[in-house]
């Protein structure tokens, strides 16, 4: 049985589409792609959860924080705590550290712009639902394409998301180092995406959905489909 | 029941880096001949009209919401609240 999945639709979103080609075209899975309101009706059925990509109602306020508050995001709630992998990608991530299903915040580029580029991040920890098919230290090319990505947490937060192995990818050079070159944005400690203690619970800046294919790489490289595997892989073991 | 002004302020906090406000006061101010300015902050200002019994009320008013509504993110921003008029 391919895995059945959720994407769930703001208003605003606007990398969901790539997200349902990747996961339906690439991977061949089942993808709902469901508008929020109708999602909280049917939420309890999937094997895996998706908040896309995009500016869920024009990031007004600060990005993320008003889908944070659609009763759709308390049944997310509901359904991360029974262990069923929820993934946010970019403004999925906001909306995710918004929510508090995640530490920390994530505040304006440090470079004042949008920032729409590859990089290359490094896998810190293989427990997550999104890495545990790789391998510590691997080096993944994935694309970014944001305007507020730095993330930030305080240094009493910082060191116990070290502590705990929450830490999922860091920002790195070619050579696999963390730099202030290759830290897009300003996060601290050139942190690219964590998880929750449980690890299912998975935030990314950067977009997967768009480094799954070879075709759409300037590299030739399909890393984004070790974020999908390992999320597969997660569920099936369960 | 009275209406009331209230500014809701939400700045970073301190020892997170505001390159806005940095550049404003670098590449604007300095620039330009006010280099007797010595930092910068930006923020974000929200005015919100409301009604409330009197300027406690109001006050408190705000300070729930902006706590239960998660207006600032704590872990990144300070917040305040001050009733104008």
């Amino acid at each position: 049985m391919p895995m059945h999945v959720l994407v769930i639709q703001f208003s605003g979103s606007t990398c969901d589409r790539d997200l349902v080609n990747a996961m339906r075209n690439v991977m061949g899975w089942n993808v709902d792609f469901v508008w929020y309101q109708e999602a909280q009706n049917i939420i309890e059925n999937y094997d895996a959860i998706f908040l896309p990509g995009g500016f869920a109602y024009g990031d007004y306020l600060r990005a993320g924080i008003i889908a944070a508050f659609t009763p759709v995001m308390k049944k997310v709630k509901e359904i991360a705590k029974e262990g069923i992998p929820v993934l946010g990608i970019c403004n999925g991530f906001q909306i995710l550290v918004e929510s508090e299903l995640l530490p920390g915040a994530l505040i304006g580029n440090e470079t004042l712009r949008f920032s729409c580029k590859w990089t290359n991040l490094r896998v810190e920890t293989t427990r997550s639902s999104a890495t545990n098919i790789a391998k510590k230290g691997d080096v993944w090319k994935i694309p970014i394409a944001h305007g507020e990505g730095r993330y930030y947490l305080d240094k009493v937060g910082l060191k116990q998301l070290n502590e705990n192995d929450q830490v999922v990818w860091r920002y790195v050079n070619d050579e696999g180092e963390t730099t202030k070159e290759a830290n897009p944005n300003g996060s601290i400690e050139n942190i690219a995406g964590i998880c929750n203690l449980e690890g299912n619970i998975v935030g990314l800046m950067p977009h997967p959905e768009r480094a799954a294919e070879n075709i759409i790489s300037p590299f030739n490289t399909d890393h984004g489909k070790s974020y999908f595997h390992s999320i597969e892989n997660f569920f099936r073991r369960k | 029941m009275p209406e009331f002004l209230a500014e809701i302020i939400i700045e970073g906090k301190k020892n997170a880096r505001d390159p806005e406000g940095e550049t404003i006061m670098r590449d604007l101010m300095i620039k330009h001949g006010y280099d007797m300015v010595d930092s910068v902050r930006s923020g974000k200002i929200l005015k919100v009209k409301l009604e409330a019994k009197d300027d406690k009320d109001a006050e408190d008013i705000c300070f729930n919401m902006v706590n239960e509504l998660r207006i600032y993110n704590p872990v990144a921003h300070v917040c305040t609240i001050k009733i104008v008029k």
